[in-house]
């Protein structure tokens, strides 16, 4: 059947196509046209300029680890998910202060992660975007399930502008653009955060050690 | 007194509540102005951006079949089963095999107008497998078996005395009407729907030819949260969805989520460049694409064809007084507003184009749906041609006044002096005496603005006068 339908879309594509007088020329254009300069104020200072745009969608960037420990205190957090790349840089850290983490996300489980930590694979300062891609971020569940998701970057993983960011695509099979946290506004309009992933979306910039 | 046939469009307007016709306006009004604002905020010239993209869907669609071609060799290389479904009936059958085959019962769907358009769900439902809407407002629309009015905001016709009512239908609580709340009970009724699905199926909103990768966007997180604890994934994607390249994936998210929502970019943009690898824990193994034509190419072949550049972000709905005044259900079709104005009476059909040939006709041309189009379609000349087709098919719609009386008093200069001066009189003449029956109908939900004919006539006259 589908070799048919495929035959038979083809056919009455080329035919419609065929009396075209002067079919459109692809166009010529200069990616810095496509990149918004207004969110874009200190060139030299990506986090700066990522930071102001991550809040912009109600996203809160921090970095440093301290600073994130206090604020997972304050949200009366006590038990997460670490990915265990990341257990030695952060996890660790969280342990020593009484907090129990998880290196191994239990399916079962899903309810009770309070938190999530896991590796981005970027940012985009120009949107406040996350980078996330299955080969930095395998457990998908971890970084979506838990109402606060941690997503962790290094200073050299931060991207200026989207048509960089989308020349960086690689060979990754999954790619995900996170900006901001889970929302709706599908009740009259009026804005909802933590629908069906996080309500609270973190970009944890971690200093190389 | 006997009034005559009434359009369409106006007898549905007739019987809209109060509540319905302030929740569309107000919606509409409000994503409008913020749409403005974002726009200019960010690009010193938006109309250039619009222009180029609307040149880049058009180059596709000019070279669709090329595109078409080099997009399923992408998909398949990067390990995605493509189907090809002439119909909607075929889309479904390819669907519904996929899922028998892998004995998938349990499916979590993303929100996606062209599954409204084949009309999936009951079709899976009736087959006995559980397909679960788990956008909000489209689970709110399965609740009450209704259909979606807005491309972007399905229950933009609901206010949320009755979407509370809905969620209280479907047993998730007690009556309350706080959004957060509402919301909060759709989270935890779906999170165990996700986590036992067998499978989720999304639309898309972009395949680029060069890499195959299909993009999706969401806010919600729905798109990703059923792509991650299951192992098949289906997407059904129209074939205008293709794009040359990734690099211009970058004009048209630009473009797609200011225009529809007034965000820079939707919370979630996904990239899927094929199935996930075995060696990863989460993510589907199993990837199918079904690209469906189901009136498309005949559009093509038509003189409408810009209306395939639509990247669905009703940013048109949102700006028409039309749609304004009666939401999407008026114009009984999937789509509606100007954009389904064109696209539903052409995807109808041969068959089906005289059943709908009169929503070209419920426009004033005002040009507003041009001026906000991310993909710059000339919408209003196409609901021209649209509405030319009708007349050399000889197809008619009911209540649409002739334009018989115009056109003798049009083409006679005398004629035409002596109406103008008549005209004054409809200052004076209430609509419901007036001797046309269709006039009257139309007039009944209508005011005229103050009849000012022939005064430029005797401006003209006077200038003349006091030259010579």
């Amino acid at each position: 059947m589908s070799e048919s339908a495929k035959d038979k879309i083809f056919q009455s594509i080329r035919e419609a196509n065929r009396t075209i007088r002067a079919p459109e020329a692809y166009p010529e254009y200069e990616d810095s046209l496509l990149v918004s300069q207004a969110h874009l104020e200190f060139p030299d200072d990506l986090w700066n300029d990522f930071g102001r745009n991550f809040s912009a969608v109600n996203g809160r960037a921090m970095d440093s680890p301290v600073l994130l420990m206090s604020w997972l205190r304050e949200q009366s957090c006590t038990f997460g998910y670490c990915a265990p790349e990341l257990y030695q840089a952060i996890g660790l850290a969280l342990e020593n202060e009484a907090f129990e983490i998880s290196c191994e996300f239990d399916r079962s489980r899903y309810d009770d992660y309070q938190f999530g930590i896991t590796r981005a694979s970027g940012a985009v300062a120009e949107s406040g975007s996350v980078i996330l891609t299955d080969q930095d971020t395998p457990d998908r569940l971890g970084a979506l399930t838990p109402w606060i998701h941690i997503a962790v970057i290094r200073p050299a993983q931060l991207i200026p502008t989207i048509p960089e960011a989308i020349r960086q695509f690689g060979s990754h099979s999954n790619i995900v653009w996170v900006t901001g946290p889970s929302k709706t506004a599908d009740v009259e309009g009026i804005l909802i955060e933590g629908v069906h992933g996080p309500g609270e979306q973190v970009c944890l910039l971690l200093h190389e050690s | 007194m006997s009034k005559g046939p009434v359009q369409p469009i106006d007898a549905f307007s007739a019987n809209i509540s109060r509540d319905q016709r302030d929740a569309v306006m107000s919606s509409c009004v409000l994503t409008t102005e913020k749409r403005r604002d974002i726009l200019w905020r960010d690009f010193p010239k938006p109309d250039v951006l619009r222009e180029l993209a609307g040149k880049i869907k058009q180059h596709t669609l000019d070279h669709l079949d090329l595109y078409l071609e080099q997009a399923t060799g992408a998909l398949e290389q990067n390990g995605v089963a493509v189907h090809f479904a002439s119909t909607g009936q075929e889309a479904r059958e390819a669907i519904l095999g996929v899922l028998q085959s892998r004995n998938a019962r349990k499916i979590v769907k993303s929100k996606s107008m062209v599954t409204e358009e084949i009309h999936l769900n009951p079709f899976l439902e009736e087959s006995g497998i559980e397909c679960l809407e788990s956008d909000l407002g489209e689970f709110i629309i399965q609740i009450d078996g209704d259909t979606p009015s807005h491309i972007v905001r399905p229950i933009s016709h609901k206010n949320r005395r009755e979407v509370a009512r809905s969620i209280e239908r479907k047993g998730l609580g007690e009556y309350n009407d706080d959004p957060a709340t509402i919301t909060r009970r759709a989270r935890a009724f779906f999170r165990e729907k996700f986590m036992s699905s067998d499978a989720g199926i999304t639309g898309g909103n972009f395949i680029s030819a060069e890499s195959g990768r299909l993009v999706l966007v969401t806010n919600e997180g729905n798109a990703r949260f059923s792509l991650a604890p299951n192992k098949l994934h289906i997407a059904i994607v129209g074939i205008e969805k293709i794009i040359p390249k990734d690099r211009d994936l970058a004009v048209f998210l630009n473009l797609l989520a200011r225009s529809a929502t007034a965000q820079q970019l939707t919370v979630y943009t996904q990239f899927i460049n094929g199935p996930t690898p075995p060696s990863q824990p989460d993510g589907p193994g199993e990837m199918h694409v079904v690209l469906l034509d189901n009136g498309r190419s005949e559009a093509l072949a038509s003189n409408c064809r810009e209306i395939l550049r639509c990247i669905r972000c009703g940013a048109c709905q949102n700006v028409c007084p039309v749609y304004r005044q009666v939401g999407g259900h008026a114009y009984r079709a999937t789509y509606g507003g100007p954009i389904g104005a064109v696209l539903s009476p052409l995807l109808a059909g041969k068959s089906g184009f005289p059943e709908l040939a009169d929503l070209p006709k419920a426009s004033s041309l005002c040009g507003a749906c041009r001026e906000v189009c991310p993909v710059d379609i000339p919408i209003p000349d196409l609901l021209l041609r649209l509405r030319e087709k009708a007349q050399i098919e000889r197809v008619t719609s009911p209540g649409t006044p002739s334009m018989k009386l115009f056109g003798v008093l049009a083409s006679s200069p005398a004629l035409w002096r002596a109406a103008l001066t008549a005209g004054g009189v409809l200052n004076h003449t209430p609509g419901s005496l007036l001797p046309i029956p269709a006039m009257k109908t139309w007039l009944s939900q209508r005011s005229l603005p103050r009849f000012q004919g022939n005064e430029f006539r005797r401006w003209m006259k006077y200038r003349k006068g006091s030259k010579e």
